[in-house]
């Protein structure tokens, strides 16, 4: 089953790296220059990368559910 | 003109000094320093020993809750400066500041800031201006924080964006409710961390589960 992970925005992404390096678990690497992203477990949905991005070209969004009672 | 010259030139403190010794003169007093990822640049509630321009990286500027909460109130990138207020108030370091990546900042000592006012009075006329900005985005956050119901805006957002899991419905980042709540994406996060606290919702890594429905609507209140 595929692992939701952040998503990028290639349009406004710059290639700038900050979020590569800022990244704790190593799901965000430079390919040729361009960022990719690759599935990974350890990734905890910390928002560092998208609050990093000067160019909100990365997203972590919510899902909302509601609880079964 | 060096990379310092052109650097400072570029920045809100400097723009106005078109000539090159000017320039070169106030690099006399400007050191750089090398931060590395996670290194804490400046601590909040210490006296502020310089004022900070960051020429590469990007710098957290951010208070810690006595339970170890973390209320983010910016990010400075090239270009930007932070520490203005305490080195300009003599008061003590308002916020940290932590290296988010490694990070090059140029830094100017306090006492330097105060020569290079008397030496080069166009700079206190920039100093105004960039502290107007600041005192004119914390306007706004304070207006967000005491008139507007954040938190029941929140709710209702979640509320109306909630699905049972299994469908498609439309997901949600925090700079999205952020905009629909018509305030920061800081003041959402502090929004959701305490609704978290409070058991009403529960956040699992990219999912939101609304723990108690009615209590929300609650909070929604005529909201909803």
């Amino acid at each position: 089953m595929a692992i939701e992970m952040p998503k990028i925005d290639h349009d406004k992404c710059d290639c700038c790296g900050l979020c590569v390096e800022v990244c704790r678990c190593g799901a965000l690497v430079l390919v040729n220059g361009v960022v990719t992203i690759i599935e990974s477990k350890l990734c905890g949905w910390c928002l560092q990368c998208e609050i990093i991005c000067p160019r909100d070209a990365i997203s972590c969004p919510y899902e909302i559910v509601v609880e079964k009672r | 003109m060096s990379n310092l010259t052109d650097f400072l030139q570029s920045t809100p403190y400097f723009n106005n000094l078109a000539g090159k010794n000017e320039l070169e003169g106030i690099g006399r007093y400007v050191l750089e320093k090398k931060a590395e990822k996670g290194d804490l640049i400046v601590a909040e509630g210490e006296h502020p020993t310089a004022l900070y321009f960051v020429v590469s990286g990007a710098i957290k500027l951010f208070k810690t809750s006595p339970e170890g909460k973390e209320q983010i109130f910016g990010i400075v990138y090239g270009g930007g400066t932070f520490n203005d207020v305490a080195v300009f108030d003599g008061g003590r370091n308002p916020v940290s500041a932590q290296a988010m990546v490694a990070s090059t900042l140029y830094s100017i000592r306090k006492s330097d800031i105060e020569i290079i006012i008397k030496e080069h009075p166009g700079v206190a006329v920039n100093v105004g201006k960039v502290l107007a900005g600041q005192v004119r985005q914390l306007g706004g956050l304070v207006e967000d924080l005491s008139f507007k119901n954040v938190m029941a805006r929140v709710a209702k957002i979640l509320i109306e964006n909630s699905g049972d899991g299994y469908g498609r419905q439309h997901r949600l980042t925090q700079q999205d409710m952020a905009a629909m709540a018509g305030t920061a994406r800081e003041v959402v996060g502090r929004s959701l961390k305490s609704l978290e606290d409070d058991g009403v919702i529960k956040i699992e890594r990219h999912r939101i589960i609304i723990k108690d429905i009615d209590v929300l609507r609650d909070i929604a209140g005529a909201n909803v």
